[in-house]
């Protein structure tokens, strides 16, 4: 089967589905905290493709396309970037505060500092 | 593609316009804050509070005056396009168990965030408030939501207020919990957004109501469910997932603790009730509960013996979380309706509601109890704590009760919800559940008796306080503690309350 038998919709939603699932291994597999937020970041742009591949099928009754899920992706890109920012500034401020950029510290420090 | 019901399921009721309040009053607080100046914001959060707890009471009475759910439809515009607003009678406990542990929380706090006459300027110390009407809003979106999208941008809303509230003092243990916390939650919420857009894309409607009319179900409703239970299970901590939460919860202020544990956790913990019993085809919800009981009995055990060994009081109560919530899960497989009694008829599914609320109140008033105890001594370990029954003798009895509710020690909210899971794990032939909740019980008195004993101690040197607490916050602590207690007066059968509005969802399910 070729590429270009495939159709928009199944190849929006194949695509979704290979950056969710890059997304999601970078997300578990890394531990540095930026490389996990642009992780979500391309989590989600699959996610925002997957709505996309809805909202093509959904528009064989006629119309060119379902207009619903595409102000899901809308909201849904909102969200997103209220996540990031908000994650970005409280790594800022973690780094800022410790010099670590990941959440895989020495624990045993800081409870010692913490315990007496 | 499955052809859409073509008659409305949503009809307004008079009383609608109450749940729109219920999640705008919120937000318009938090908007006047960020007018007026910032010494006002504590006036503004009381006010609202005020303004909240009666809209939550006149939500309560309304539903029990008609005996049908509440519905607003947004814009008039029906589902599937539209969006819905629904409260039966759990979404209206979920509300008043909400607006009163906000509304004590708000009291506790009230002298801790507000600006003296002598400060100047900069809303840092009065961020929290803010972030607890925030917290509000979101939670009660959540209870009153249909729209399964809708029901992810709350979400999303709740975690953006629940996260600074986590690191309000600015500690870098404190913002590496938070952050700890946010992965798990942005996880969570992209997991839950995937099967939304699965579900949308297999049945063209996200509402609850419509999902729940559907006569079969595919592998796409499957795949959807699980992905969507399994990223609210991040947020709600359950064991495996659980990992963010003792720092999270333990490292937060007092008031905000109160309200993360008690309230926060609760809202996936509803969503995942909601999919299981309303959504998810029969077959499918039967291994759904059984895979859930199996977490939630593993979340008692671990996390119980895990909260014995704490040597931080906060970080105890916080474990004690992780264990309390364990109980909400083995409802599923003992509240599995059959063709004589629906889910919500059972004894095990009032049994989980009263399990839900006598937690909230309980576990907020030992945070804040322990809150006392921190701010009075300055630090919170329990082994040193000697004798501290003589300095704080209402903390000390507000912990004590709160811990009877969490033992299910009668007469308490917590007693009447394990004795009906209790029962309801015998009569239904689950002797591991039954065995379980007995056990989680006694190790919840272990972890308990440690800090009351410590409490009842007379040590060589007697603990003298650092600094003066006043009485006023030890009462709010003893108030939520009662309030865990009284619940304990409620009659043990199928509770006719949590009932209402759900019988039409019985009549529209397909023979």
């Amino acid at each position: 089967m070729s590429l270009a038998s495939l159709g928009t919709a199944t190849l929006f939603g194949l695509c979704g589905a290979a950056l969710a699932g890059i997304g999601l291994f970078i997300v578990i597999a890394h531990a540095g905290l930026l490389r996990r937020i642009v992780g979500f970041n391309i989590l989600g742009a699959g996610i925002f493709l997957v709505f996309g591949a809805a909202a093509r099928r959904g528009a064989a009754a006629g119309f060119s396309g379902d207009p619903v899920p595409q102000a899901m992706v809308i909201t849904g890109i909102v969200v997103a970037f209220s996540a990031t920012a908000l994650a970005v500034a409280l790594l800022q401020r973690l780094f800022d505060l410790t010099g670590r950029e990941s959440l895989d510290a020495p624990a045993a420090s800081d409870k010692q500092q913490a315990e007496p | 593609m499955t052809p859409l019901a073509p008659a409305s399921v949503h009809l307004a009721t008079p009383g609608g316009y109450l749940l729109v309040l219920a999640v705008t009053l919120p937000v318009l607080g938090v908007l006047a804050m960020l007018v007026v100046a910032p010494r006002h914001a504590r006036q503004v959060a009381l006010v609202t509070m005020a303004a909240g707890l009666v809209t939550a009471i006149a939500i309560v009475a309304e539903l029990i005056r008609t005996g049908t759910a509440l519905t607003y439809v947004v814009g008039g515009w029906q589902p599937p396009l539209g969006i819905a607003l629904r409260a039966d009678g759990l979404s209206a406990t979920m509300i008043a168990m909400t607006a009163m542990v906000i509304t004590a929380t708000g009291l506790f706090a009230r002298g801790l965030y507000a600006l003296g006459p002598k400060a100047q300027d900069g809303r840092a110390p009065t961020t929290f408030w803010g972030l607890l009407l925030a917290t509000w809003s979101a939670l009660n979106a959540v209870f009153v939501g249909e729209d399964l999208f809708n029901l992810y941008v709350a979400l999303e809303l709740l975690t953006f207020a629940a996260v600074p509230l986590v690191c309000l003092d600015g500690r870098a243990e404190t913002v590496a919990a938070a952050l700890r916390y946010l992965m798990f939650a942005l996880l969570g919420s992209l997991l839950y957004l995937l099967g939304t857009g699965l579900l949308y894309g297999s049945y063209g409607t996200l509402d609850i109501q419509m999902l729940s009319r559907l006569s079969e179900g595919g592998p796409a409703l499957s795949v959807a469910l699980a992905l969507m239970i399994v990223g609210l299970l991040a947020k709600a901590a359950l064991f495996p997932l659980h990992l963010w939460l003792p720092p999270a919860h333990a490292g937060a202020p007092a008031a905000a603790s109160a309200v993360l544990s008690a309230l926060v956790i609760k809202a996936p913990v509803f969503l995942i009730l909601r999919l299981v019993l309303d959504i998810a085809p029969p077959h499918a919800a039967i291994l759904a509960g059984q895979i859930l009981a199996v977490l939630g009995a593993s979340s008692i055990l671990f996390c119980s013996v895990m909260a014995l060994r704490q040597a931080r009081l906060k970080l105890m109560i916080a474990y004690s979380t992780v264990a309390q919530i364990g109980y909400l899960f083995i409802v599923f497989p003992l509240a599995a309706g059959n063709e004589a009694q629906a889910p919500w008829e059972t004894i095990a599914w009032t049994g989980g509601a009263l399990q839900l609320v006598s937690h909230a109140f309980a576990k907020a008033a030992m945070f804040l109890a322990a809150g006392v105890i921190a701010e009075a001594f300055g630090h919170d370990r329990i082994a040193d704590l000697g004798g501290f029954g003589r300095v704080l003798p209402i903390s000390a009895a507000a912990f004590g009760l709160a811990g009877l509710s969490l033992m299910g020690i009668p007469p308490s909210g917590g007693f009447i919800a394990k004795c009906l899971l209790l029962t309801a794990a015998v009569l239904n032939g689950h002797p591991w559940l039954a065995a379980t909740i007995l056990a989680g019980g006694l190790l919840a008195a272990g972890y308990v008796f440690r800090v009351v004993d410590r409490a009842l101690a007379t040590p060589a040197i007697a603990l003298v306080a650092q600094k003066p607490i006043p009485r006023r916050l030890e009462l709010v602590a003893l108030a939520l503690a009662l309030a865990a207690m009284l619940l304990g007066f409620v009659p043990l059968e199928p509770f006719g309350f949590l009932q209402l509005g759900r019988s039409g969802a019985m009549a529209g399910v397909a023979p």
